[in-house]
């Protein structure tokens, strides 16, 4: 990126000037580095978000940002719905959130190792992963709305884990003011058959260790030592999730030119929060977290049948599960002093409250929101904590992943599946994937180091680094 | 294939090219299947029929490529051949066609990622300077 037109705010922040139709600054988390390394199309995308109706303070982008479409991913931006706010389905994306969760499994390095291959096998045979594969379950369409509506917490009450889980998801499991009536019929046809499902792409379930600790009293917080093993799960809203972008993203495009709204990026496509459609928008934006979080539960649960069919009397309870693509209503002082309800953005980009944020559970009430990070397979994946004073630098926000540091094409060029696998056996860790081409594309160098990333986010004061995790298995979809 | 893959930093963009507005279509669908599996593999056993209709040729090849996601996710389908008709209509323009395929082989067809849906991205349908037609976007994967 080019930086002679951004301002240094501090060692890693950086304002882009409100110039032209920019209603606010645009503000760039990431250290020099990043920051040069970043796309100029990130910069633009900041600038083209700033020039939105009723947002508020800034356009920000997370040390992560790269190329999206509207919004770039690591974006966050919040709107007042007072001041003619919008909502923007591009602004949240395809896959509704999108999101991580990590589980603890009570056991050590070497307990793992001693079943690491048979757990590998059987959590592939357990877990529905790739392209056209189906959960167990089938859900009726009075079933189907029970579940847009109540997310996790329907889950729980289906048999998928327990109460104990509720508490240490974001929104206690269930976002209020979901819409099942929003959600086109053919949403929930592609998910008729997919609740319970990884997916594939960049979405997986991983066994990790944790091989090094940052902030010893978040750690002991959040329940975790060297050497403990847990499960990370990373997927979305699947199919009903991405219809529903694809609804939305058509439908506001069309409204806006109808309407005689000239976007700077079609991507952009957004409704006032007090329009018919805005709230059309947000009724089924929300469905689909509900989606997400009950898919999540369901592929907890399977991951805890498979760990006790191995492991007589394994616990997997819930350390925290975060979401990365979404719209959420919360309350913010903004910084003219005053507080007040914004739809905050993020999109490729974690919640991050602080300590003494009144949402967080009890146990983390002192140290901060769990701030999943996930790396790609074969490198480190991280636990951040929010940070003291996070609300006010981003609306407490911070990265959510490492982005690709090269396109899939490439990766395809450069790697064989089988050849990826080895070496990563090689080294004690694990894949299991249905396709060695799916593999080869998500090989662990076609991804940005991110440490780099989470030492940034850092920096920056968005959320302190807690731990790094070490992939033992992967299970790829 | 009268259709290919472009760079794009998250996803991957599909473009098609041809003599009419329909074969550029064709190959954009063929680009979509490239980002999936190798379009070779699939064979096109039986045929899927799609109608789309848009106020504008762009928002055309949006919905073509999303109704074909649609099909191959709810159906388990990929496609390999595309037979395309597209005709002007008093509200805009209207698409007919016939995507040709077969159920998911996951062996076989060793599927990459799946397409959550087109985006508006890169999106472009227009005559190029050569009189070739010339339809892409970028797909989310």
């Amino acid at each position: 990126m080019d930086t002679s037109r951004l301002k240094r705010r501090g060692p890693c922040a950086w304002e882009l000037p409100a110039t032209g139709r920019m209603r606010v600054p645009g503000v760039i988390f990431a250290s020099k580095e990043l920051v040069q390394e970043m796309d100029d199309k990130v910069a633009e995308q900041v600038a083209n978000v700033a020039s939105l109706p009723g947002i508020v303070d800034a356009s920000y982008a997370m040390p992560d940002a790269h190329w999206g479409y509207g919004f770039p991913i690591g974006g966050v931006a919040a709107f007042d719905a007072d001041e003619g706010g919008v909502v923007s389905a591009g602004g949240v994306g395809f896959d509704i959130s999108c999101g991580v969760r990590t589980l603890h499994t009570g056991l050590k390095e070497a307990d793992l190792r001693a079943v690491q291959k048979p757990l590998a096998d059987l959590l592939f045979a357990r877990i529905p992963a790739g392209v056209g594969s189906t959960g167990a379950l089938h859900l009726s369409a009075a079933e189907m709305d029970a579940m847009l509506r109540g997310g996790a917490r329907w889950a729980v009450k289906a048999g998928y884990g327990s109460e104990a889980d509720l508490t240490h998801i974001e929104e206690h499991g269930c976002v209020t003011g979901a819409d099942p009536a929003a959600v086109s019929d053919m949403a929930k046809k592609r998910q008729r058959d997919e609740m319970g499902t990884l997916g594939s792409g960049n979405h997986y379930l991983e066994v990790q260790v944790m091989d090094e600790v940052f902030d010893a009293v978040a750690a002991r917080a959040y329940g975790l030592a060297v050497g403990d093993v847990v499960v990370s799960i990373h997927c979305g809203s699947r199919g009903l999730g991405h219809q529903i972008g694809t609804d939305f993203l058509r439908e506001m495009v069309v409204a806006a030119s109808q309407a005689g709204i000239a976007l700077p990026d079609r991507e952009l496509a957004c409704a006032p929060i007090k329009s018919a459609l805005g709230q059309r928008y947000l009724g089924a934006m929300r469905a689909g977290i509900n989606c997400a979080l009950a898919n999540r539960q369901i592929l907890t649960h399977l991951a805890r049948e498979a760990f006790a069919a191995l492991l007589p009397g394994a616990r997997l309870p819930l350390l925290y599960d975060v979401s990365h693509n979404t719209c959420k209503e919360e309350t913010h002082t903004s910084a003219d002093g005053h507080k007040r309800r914004l739809f905050v953005h993020r999109k490729g980009a974690t919640r991050a409250f602080g300590p003494g944020h009144a949402e967080l559970p009890p146990a983390f009430g002192k140290v901060g929101q769990p701030v999943l990070i996930g790396g790609s397979m074969g490198t480190a994946s991280w636990i951040l904590a929010g940070a003291a004073g996070a609300e006010e630098r981003a609306f407490g926000s911070a990265c959510h992943g490492a982005g690709r540091a090269m396109s899939r094409n490439a990766a395809l060029r450069r790697w064989h599946g089988r050849d990826v696998v080895d070496e990563l056996a090689a080294k004690g860790i694990l894949i299991r994937s249905p396709s060695f081409r799916g593999v080869a594309e998500e090989a662990p160098l076609a991804y940005k180091d991110v440490a780099e990333v989470v030492e940034a986010a850092d920096r920056a004061g968005l959320a302190r680094r807690v731990a790094r995790l070490r992939p033992l298995i992967c299970i790829k979809g | 294939m009268n259709g290919q893959t472009f760079e794009h930093e998250a996803d991957v963009g599909v473009r098609g090219c041809g003599a009419t507005l329909a074969e550029a279509f064709a190959g954009a669908a063929s680009a979509m299947t490239a980002v999936i599996c190798d379009p070779a593999a699939v064979v096109p056993r039986a045929p899927v029929e799609v109608d789309c209709s848009a106020p504008d040729a762009e928002l055309l090849l949006l919905d073509w490529l999303n109704a074909l996601v649609f099909e191959m996710a709810t159906r388990r389908m990929l496609f390999s051949r595309f037979d395309v008709i597209v005709e002007a209509a008093a509200d805009g323009v209207v698409l007919r066609a016939r995507a040709w395929g077969e159920a998911v082989d996951v062996a076989r067809h060793q599927p990459a990622a799946e397409v959550k849906g087109a985006s508006f991205c890169e999106l472009k349908v227009e005559r190029q300077t050569d009189g070739q037609w010339l339809a892409q976007c970028v797909v989310d994967v």
